[in-house]
């Protein structure tokens, strides 16, 4: 299959040929790759796609997998609602009880 | 033991220009190093606004310089990708009658300096951005001609750029020590590499301070953490940044779909933080539900902190100084330097092959911190 066609992040439609372009221009840590390309930056946060890249890097460095870091958790775990958050903040949340 | 022409230190979009700018004037042996990752410092944290509506002679005449450079980037530099440089303006709201007349100001200051904003009546902001509330204000100034470059392809751009004209990157590598002799500079000591020169750039953005004690330069900033966020991506439906600093907020739909939007923590204390808080999205939240309520049904996904740069007049420092020959630095960008960044390295490369400079580029001399003499105040911040 064409690497175009793969695709390993699917929030930020990132293919398998992308990152190993990336790979190929010097960027081998997953940090770099995100800042580049997108990828895990989306709605899921990376919850689908990290185990793809951290498998891509650890081929093309010759690295067990289990030794190439992932990208940093930062909150939040799932999207909310902005207005929600305000209107919880501000103390005027209905459904509170 | 690596002989360099010149260390610079800090690869972030300050280092990077300066090195571009170095290597096109024909300098050889140029090293750039960086203790982490690609752009993981303030640059690829920011905000990604540039304008060049700024309260302060100097801010417009840096902003308005960077503005034209951002337009001929992808070319200059033989870009293979976009640095998506968008104009659609900045939309600044006045909230107070104070502000209102300041910004009346503010205004006739940037036409006196070429840069083309207007004063807007709340129906003719109305105009530009449908969805404001428009009892969140009671005036906005608009410049077209500002808008949103993407950090990252901004920095690959120089990064390409600068690695085509031989300049030398080192990642993951961390400068820990610089050794003078007898007032002058010997040696750059990384964790990784010792360097032998004699000048040494210093752009290492939020540990600009710890950069310079090294070689015993005191410089006058101190970090802090400003927090951000950034929604899914949505259909386009808002062209300008959408400011206020009265109301503490900045929001621009960036082209890629998502919006971005920050604020400053008025309690934040000098720190190297680069945190997240609840409080932040609950601030954050707060204040775009009032201003844009239709921004504010869109979901929050990411949320992130990075280190503003403070120098004492929110001013940089671009410069050389009395303190030690051949140290050099770039930084107290005061959490806009990276619309700064293309003068900024042209600047610098012109300090440090000694030549003249135009009248404004004194002013960002950091001696003017000596006598404790501030002649000029940026108010005009978030
Ligand atoms: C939340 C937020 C929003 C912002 N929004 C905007 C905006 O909209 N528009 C705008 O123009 N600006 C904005 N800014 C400010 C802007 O990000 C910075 O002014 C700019 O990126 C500074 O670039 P720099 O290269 O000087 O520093 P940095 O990007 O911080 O780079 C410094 C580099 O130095 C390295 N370093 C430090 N110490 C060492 C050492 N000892 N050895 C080796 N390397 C070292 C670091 O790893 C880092 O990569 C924002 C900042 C923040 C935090």
């Amino acid at each position: 299959m064409n690497k175009k066609d793969i695709i390993i992040c699917r929030c930020e439609d990132v293919s398998l040929a992308d990152i190993h372009e990336c790979l190929e221009a010097g960027y081998t840590t997953f940090e770099d790759l995100k800042r580049i390309l997108r990828v895990g930056m989306g709605p899921c946060q990376g919850q689908t796609c990290s185990h793809l890249v951290q498998a891509e890097i650890a081929k093309y460095l010759n690295l067990n997998k289990e030794d190439v870091k992932f990208q940093k958790t930062r909150p939040l775990i799932t999207g909310v609602v902005l207005e929600d958050i305000a209107k919880q903040a501000r103390g005027e949340d209905d459904d509170q009880s | 033991m690596i002989k360099a022409s010149i260390v610079i230190i800090g690869g972030g979009i300050s280092g990077l220009s300066t090195a571009y700018n170095l290597a096109k004037a024909g300098m050889k042996d140029i090293y750039v190093i960086d203790k982490g990752y690609f752009t993981n410092g303030a640059t690829g944290r920011c905000g990604a606004g540039v304008r060049q509506q700024w309260g302060t002679k100097l801010n417009c005449i840096l902003a308005r310089k960077s503005i034209e450079f951002f337009g001929r980037a992808n070319e200059e530099l033989s870009y293979h990708k976009d640095i998506e440089f968008k104009q659609e303006g900045y939309l600044i709201l006045a909230t107070t009658e104070d502000e209102d007349r300041q910004f009346r100001k503010n205004v006739e200051l940037q036409n006196s300096l070429g840069i083309p904003t207007k004063k807007l009546t709340v129906e003719e902001a109305l105009k530009i951005v449908p969805h404001l509330n428009p009892k969140s204000f009671i005036s906005a100034t608009f410049c077209n001609t500002d808008g949103h470059v993407n950090p990252f392809l901004m920095s690959e751009a120089y990064y390409f750029a600068a690695r085509r004209l031989g300049v030398n990157f080192h990642f993951y590598e961390e400068v820990k020590e610089i050794i003078v002799e007898a007032g002058i500079i010997k040696k750059v000591i990384s964790n990784k590499n010792e360097y032998l020169t004699n000048k040494v750039v210093n752009a290492a953005g939020g540990y600009a301070k710890e950069v310079g004690d090294m070689a015993g330069v005191e410089i006058p900033v101190f970090s802090e953490n400003h927090e951000i966020l950034v929604t899914e991506p949505t259909k386009a439906m808002q062209g300008p940044m959408v400011m206020s600093f009265s109301k503490n907020i900045y929001c621009q739909q960036v082209p890629h779909g998502s919006f971005l939007m920050g604020r400053s923590n008025p309690d934040a204390l000098p720190s190297h933080d680069i945190s997240s808080s609840w409080q932040f999205l609950d601030e954050m939240a707060k204040t775009v539900s009032d201003i844009l309520p239709e921004v504010a049904k869109l979901r929050v996904i990411r949320t992130w902190g990075g280190s503003y740069n403070v120098s004492p007049d929110r001013q940089p420092i671009i410069s050389d100084t009395s303190q030690l020959k051949g140290f050099y630095m770039a930084c107290g960008f005061s959490g806009h330097g990276f619309m700064f960044a293309p003068i900024t390295g042209e600047l610098l490369t012109e300090i440090i092959l000694e030549k003249e400079l135009d009248d404004y580029a004194h002013d960002l001399h950091i001696d003017r911190f000596k006598e404790n003499i501030i002649t000029d105040y940026e108010h005009s911040v978030v």
